[in-house]
């Protein structure tokens, strides 16, 4: 199997789809160490009406610092938007995946401070000093994370919308050390569920991890 | 989601200040909270974030109780080693809920605070007394297979959804919580209302009033402990039943016992008099089946959830049994 | 000369997935892009008198709000085959007009800069309703059951042969039972979604399909746009399972919504949404008589299903469309009926027909075995179909038999007392059950493109697309071993719509459509590179003949000496080319009544054109194929354990044994297969979606309430094929495999749950509270 780059099935096309995800980052600054993401209270153009504004307040923007896959970021966002929100729609970090918004798939998975939990439940305001580490963070260049790596030759998935949360959940699992057998392992990944059902390959890949 | 301002606080005293104001609700874990936010059911105007508070702490006491810090996570208390060898049912109860990320995130204290699963009440589309007091109840002639068969009443039959909560009530456990005015306590018993005519009411806190921490009073026959769940998939789901058990039997014969049940109540459900039909009666099978009947004795079923009242009584007797086994 | 097929290789994209660098239809990062938030109807009929959007509007960052009362009027489909789009209600295409019909029906779109804010507006918008008196209770509705035309690909509802009612009466053994299967949900994992960006006339559209060319086709006639100026992408798909194989409303709203305001509009629907608005599984209720002589051979099989579909569309679920065909017998009559009722329209999920019908059939089968006495294998066997004796045609190729007896085997069904409720392991009891499994092997027409480049790799490029089942990795192999390189030289490009037509991910038919179009492109180019190498006097291989000659290692070479040849890369080189390129379309069905012909001057009749002159086209289109009916086959084990206290149920083993043909890669196929299995186990013992009883919505709209298996239910999965290829159904010899896995699954640990227990449960899904 060749690399990322060699192998992208994708790649004639994304040239053509509006802006490639690097230039869009760069369009927001992302590179720096701080991002304003705008517009949260700028009204649309033509929306013209002024006067009363009604029912509720304005959104409300937070301030928050937080290290993602090792990079620190000032986010200035409406307080209302999720950490997974804030990866998949702000920063262009999708593959964090979003499958049920409601902790109830685990599509979401995410490490912060080494433990995971679900970025769809967890306001990015929260995440004050937190360090978050996303599938795009557990490669090390192009060496893919060990975990990576058993998912892959173990076949643990097949569309592919669970796995990053897959992945990062059993990297979190086997630092928790709880999982000693088959029947642990599949206990304690049952919070991320496959509707492809790769789940007796995803087991394999843990175990190879585990036993590595 | 409503727009909301989000504090920070740094210490209880500005969290309790903070939360003092109407339309002011905590967040630790997020769990529950954001998760209703979403929905459009809670709609909090300012939301206080209560997790840098020092309320992080396990401690054993002397005499072998515990007091738990409300911001502990629910994964390190259920794997912590003082919890699982005096109160493994405890531990078994955690375990048994939410999966491994939402243990993560999830808190003691808002474990507390966890609001039912009732699908009508987690749809603006229905009528709701919880939600929206005055428009009814969609469940009773509803879909409710999973709503509750105790505690229920003519205006609400939410299920309490925790399973944490089910062994704090058997264990008997103290809440000690802080307000503008200082530091009370709750007994676990006090802390969850029944819906009655005021299903909208669900605790004993006061606006702004913070929960510090957890007592468990020391019970040294808990030790001997166990939680049952039994649902409709292996893991991941609220319980269609559950029971949390401690038994101290001497000779065969029961000296103390603690019963509460799950899934089945409208608050977490310490039955007094399963209890009492326990304890100085000898350790067998009867013993068990004539509890679980007191424990449902006034189980009020609906159209599609009677089953739960003999898998409640079922689901007590095999806890029972697995307790006795243990001694 | 198959150097790669069948090999377990790694996922060709696997890499992408796992560093989650695969790119989904909501995940295009594009400029100015605003969010589109639906508003659905909280009333289950009716009609809307008024919508408000005078709040929403004035929240911060709200565009506009999309409603029937400005929306773009749009033009009625015409067609309802799948592979040329079929949207999913044709009688309700969103926003037209102010009727209700179902809940969770689209009111309106709001459009805001984030999808917070158009959350929040959609929240509100203000609806008065005309409420009505909905049809609601599928029960409640048997009276005004009606015979439906035809199902899906033009299937038959009512079938007969002989006189199954007076066979019935004289059959020495009868069964005579009701069967009931509730609503299911997909609940693939990636919600529908849809962006959609105008740039003057043309539109692009990334979406969450299973049907690039469908949706292209279907946009270009409700939009009224011509289809080369609508471009649609799904390179990656998270799940399907029928789901996104009708299109449904968000795929059209978001580009009317990018059309009114001038921007593009992503719209990712919520999970809640994705219920109510998104497909379903029917309900069903199934009567299955059974008759029987006391040698245990079928003479009497009488299937009688009735479905549930909607009032803006019909969507039969066959639950009996195997039923004439699966065992040997005289008399068989199958019908269909169908009631209307205020739901969301049902669609095809996972095996159609063959999922709910296999459950109920392969079940009574076991009551019948009980009733005779016989072991459920043997009675199986002793009813064995060596053709389809509806149609009187044979099997493309089929080993049943051998299936049954493996999976035995594998089981451990030695250990199985036929005495129910009988067996212990500890508290628990232990049972085996066991099913057939069957669905038909698919083969619709598809077109591809190859091309070898001078730097030694090749492309292939197809309109179909990768829903998860691998077929970027299958296709990649049936390329390589076409070119005769290694898989690494070869790209396989899938879910963009101006490729060469591709079958859709539907029916399990992309294996057995796009392999053999995919590997008579890569002939025919390799063809067209042979030929240049005859005619080059520099040409080790010079005035040699074509059919001497053979390619491999990136080579071509003589067949009987490999060392008189040369690089492919040096053809080219020498000759100054930079690319050599073949089209191809095998226009080959399985289901009689498609032939499809393109337009003339159609790119895609250039391909019929170029095809004509394909060796493996021709000599795949010539192969005589009418005497035969395909279908794949399989056995099906399941060992249970349940608490006869608690009413748990745990599986224990399954084991499953299918007759697909060719298995392509192995890894893959088993991966696909165990997918099938657990779908099967979830439907046989937790999935279920609830309605009202009183109003008719959805109760059970979210993944707490819907449960679908996780990890910790997963027993130990046996898969294994028998791996004869299907000599009829393609060069290949790959039937698909997208579904058989869920057949006869739910009927097997049911079966499994009677020999543990005792108890017949015969409405799904059996939950701890159906065994106290």
């Amino acid at each position: 199997m060749g690399d990322m780059t060699d192998y992208s099935p994708d790649e004639s096309n994304k040239s053509k789809l509006g802006t490639t995800r690097r230039g869009f980052l760069s369009q927001l600054g992302v590179a720096g160490a701080s991002l304003t993401l705008a517009p949260l209270l700028v009204r649309a153009a033509g929306d013209s009406q002024k006067g009363e504004d009604i029912a509720a307040a304005p959104a409300e923007i937070t301030s928050v610092s937080l290290t993602i896959n090792g990079k620190t970021q000032v986010l200035n966002l409406d307080s209302r938007v999720t950490l997974l929100d804030a990866l998949r729609e702000k920063l262009g970090l999708t593959g964090t995946k979003k499958g049920c918004d409601h902790g109830q798939c685990g599509a979401c998975t995410v490490l912060a401070d080494g433990r995971r939990i679900n970025s769809c439940l967890t306001l990015a305001g929260m995440c004050e000093g937190a360090e978050i580490v996303t599938i795009e963070g557990l490669a090390k260049g192009e060496q893919l994370h060990p975990m990576q790596e058993a998912f892959l030759k173990h076949d643990g998935f097949q569309c592919g919308y669970c796995t990053p949360g897959q992945i990062c959940s059993a990297v979190g699992l086997v630092k928790e050390g709880h999982a000693k057998t088959d029947a642990e392992i599949k206990e304690l990944m049952s919070g991320n569920i496959c509707r492809c059902g790769a789940y007796q390959n995803i087991v394999a890949a843990i175990k190879e991890v585990q036993n590595a | 989601m409503e727009p909301f301002k989000l504090i920070r606080a740094q210490d209880n005293l500005q969290a309790i200040h903070s939360a003092g104001i109407k339309q002011s609700k905590f967040i630790a874990g997020g769990t529950n909270m954001l998760d209703l936010m979403k929905l459009n059911i809670e709609t909090p105007r300012q939301v206080v974030d209560i997790n840098k508070l020092s309320l992080y702490k396990i401690e054993e006491m002397p005499d072998e109780g515990v007091r738990i810090g409300a911001l502990v996570k629910n994964s390190d208390l259920s794997y912590n080693p003082f919890i699982k060898t005096h109160f493994p049912m405890l531990s078994e109860a955690l375990l048994s809920g939410a999966s491994p990320q939402l243990r993560n995130m999830a808190s003691t204290g808002g474990n507390l605070m966890q609001r039912t699963r009732c699908p009508y009440f987690y749809n603006t589309d229905f009528a709701c007394n919880k939600r929206l007091p005055g428009s009814g109840c969609a469940a009773i002639n509803g879909y409710n297979r999973m709503n509750a068969v105790l505690g229920t009443s003519d205006q609400c039959i939410a299920t309490h959804p925790s399973d944490m909560c089910v062994a704090l009530a058997a264990l008997g456990a103290i809440i000690y919580v802080q307000g503008a005015k200082g530091i009370r306590t709750i007994p676990f018993a006090d802390f969850h209302l029944l819906p009655a005519q005021t299903p909208h009411l669900e605790h004993n806190l006061r606006q702004g009033e913070l929960i510090t921490h957890i007592e468990i009073p020391a019970l040294p026959f808990a030790a001997k402990s166990h939680y049952l769940k039994v649902r409709d998939r292996a893991s991941y789901e609220f319980a269609l039943t559950s029971a949390a058990v401690a038994l101290d039997v001497q000779n065969g014969i029961i000296r103390q016992a603690r019963i509460a049940l799950g899934g089945v109540g409208t608050k977490p459900w310490r039955s007094l008099d399963a209890e009492k039909a326990l304890i100085g009666a000898s350790a067998t099978e009867s013993t068990y089946k004539r509890a679980a009947d007191l424990a449902l004795a006034t189980a009020n079923p609906y159209k599609d959830n009677a089953f739960k009242v003999e898998l409640a009584k079922r689901t007590l007797v095999r806890a029972l049994k697995t307790v006795e086994g243990l001694s | 000369m198959n150097e790669s097929l069948g090999k377990p290789i790694d996922r060709v994209e696997g890499r992408l997935k796992v560093t989650g660098a695969a790119t989904y239809a909501a995940e295009y990062q594009i400029k100015n892009l605003a969010y589109g938030v639906p508003v659905l109807s909280t009333i289950t009929k009716g009609r809307v008198k008024s919508i408000d959007v005078q709040q929403a509007q004035k929240m911060p960052g709200v565009i506009g709000v999309m409603t029937s009362e400005n929306c773009m009027m749009l033009h009625s489909p015409a067609g309802s085959d799948p592979g040329s789009g079929k949207f999913a209600e044709k009688d309700l295409l969103p926003l037209q007009n102010d009727r209700v019909l179902y809940g969770g029906q689209y009111i309106a779109v709001v459009v805001a800069e984030t999808t917070e804010q158009a959350e929040r507006a959609a929240a509100l918008i203000g609806v008065t309703y005309e409420e009505q008196k909905p049809a609601v209770g599928f029960e409640n509705h048997f009276a005004t059951a009606y015979q439906p035309g035809s199902g899906l690909g033009g299937a038959k509802t009512q079938e007969k042969r002989g006189d199954a009612d007076a066979a019935m009466k004289t059959a020495a053994v009868t069964t005579d039972e009701t069967y009931t299967t509730p609503v299911y949900s997909h609940t693939a994992m990636e919600p529908h979604a849809t962006i959609a960006e105008w740039n003057g006339e043309k539109l692009t559209v990334y979406d969450a399909t299973q049907s690039v060319m469908g949706v292209q086709a279907l946009l270009s006639t409700i939009l009224g746009i011509p289809k080369e100026n609508t471009q649609v992408y799904a390179l990656y798909i998270g799940g399907g399972f029928g789901s996104k194989g009708f299109t449904w409303a968000n795929t059209l709203l978001a580009p009317m919504a990018a059309k009114q305001f001038n921007r593009p509009v992503k719209i990712e629907l919520k999970r809640q949404q994705v219920f109510s608005a998104a497909g379903r599984r029917t309900q069903t209720q199934q009567k299955i008589g059974l008759g029987a002589g006391t040698d245990g051979k079928l003479v009497s099989v009488k299937h009688d299903t009735i479905s549930e579909t909607s009032f803006v569309d019909e969507f039969v679920e066959t639950a009996g469309v195997a039923t004439p065909m699966i065992y040997s017998s005289p008399n068989v009559e199958v019908k269909h009926s169908l009631v209307r009722l205020n739901r969301g329209t049902p669609c095809p999920m996972r095996a159609p027909g063959e999922s709910v019908g296999t459950y109920a059939l392969e079940v009574a089968m076991d009551e019948m075995a009980r009733k005779l006495k016989m072991d459920p294998i043997q009675f199986r066997i002793a009813n064995h179909s060596d053709m389809d004796e509806q149609k009187k045609k044979q099997f493309s190729s089929k080993y049943l038999k051998e299936c049954y007896l493996r999976g035995a085997e594998s089981i451990g069904w030695n250990d199985r007392n036929p005495e129910p409720g009988q067996t212990k392991q500890g508290n628990l009891l232990v049972g085996y059950g066991m099913a057939t499994a069957t669905y038909p092997a698919n083969r619709s027409a598809s077109s591809a493109k190859a091309t070898l480049y001078v730097d030694g790799h090749a492309e292939i490029l197809c309109g179909t697309q990768d829903i998860g089942t691998g077929t970027y990795t299958v296709m990649t192999q049936v390329a390589a071993d076409a070119f005769g390189l290694p898989v690494e030289k070869v790209k396989v490009k899938l879910g963009n719509s101006s490729y060469p037509k591709g079958a859709q991910s539907g029916g399990s038919q992309v294996s057995a459509s796009v392999g053999p179009a995919i590997r008579a492109a890569a002939l025919g180019a390799m063809s067209k590179v042979i030929k240049i190498a005859i005619a080059d006097h520099k040409s080790p291989l010079y005035d040699k003949k074509e059919e001497d000659i053979m390619a491999g290692n990136g080579r071509i070479h003589l067949k009987d000496n490999a060392n008189v040849g040369e690089a492919l890369v040096d053809v080219l080189r020498r000759n100054g080319m930079d690319k050599v390129e073949a089209q191809a379309k095998t226009n080959v069905s399985t289901r009689a009544q498609q032939s499809t012909t393109a337009p003339d001057g159609s790119p895609e009749a250039k391909i019929e054109e170029e095809s004509k002159t394909n060796a493996a086209v021709q000599a795949d289109e010539k192969t005589e194929r009418k005497d035969y009916v395909f279908h794949s086959f399989g056995a099906q084990f399941a060992k249970v354990l349940v608490d006869p206290d608690l009413g748990t149920i745990r599986v224990e083993k399954i084991a499953s044994i299918m007759d697909i043909g060719t298995v392509m890669n192995l890894k893959t196929a088993t991966n696909q297969i165990m997918g099938g299995i657990i779908f099967g186990m979830g439907m046989a013992l937790m999935e279920e979606t609830k309605y009202d009883p009183i109003n008719g919505r959805i109760v059970t709209r979210d993944m707490a309430q819907y449960l679908v298996p996780v990890n910790a239910d997963i027993p130990e999965i046996d898969v294994q094929f028998i791996g004869k290829p299907d000599p009829y159904i393609s060069p290949i010899g790959a039937r698909g495999i997208g579904e058989i896995g869920i057949t006869g699954m739910a009927a097997a640990i049911a079966n499994a749950i009677y020999n543990a227990t005792g108890r017949r449960v015969r409405d799904l899904p059996i939950t701890p509270d159906k065994l106290i």
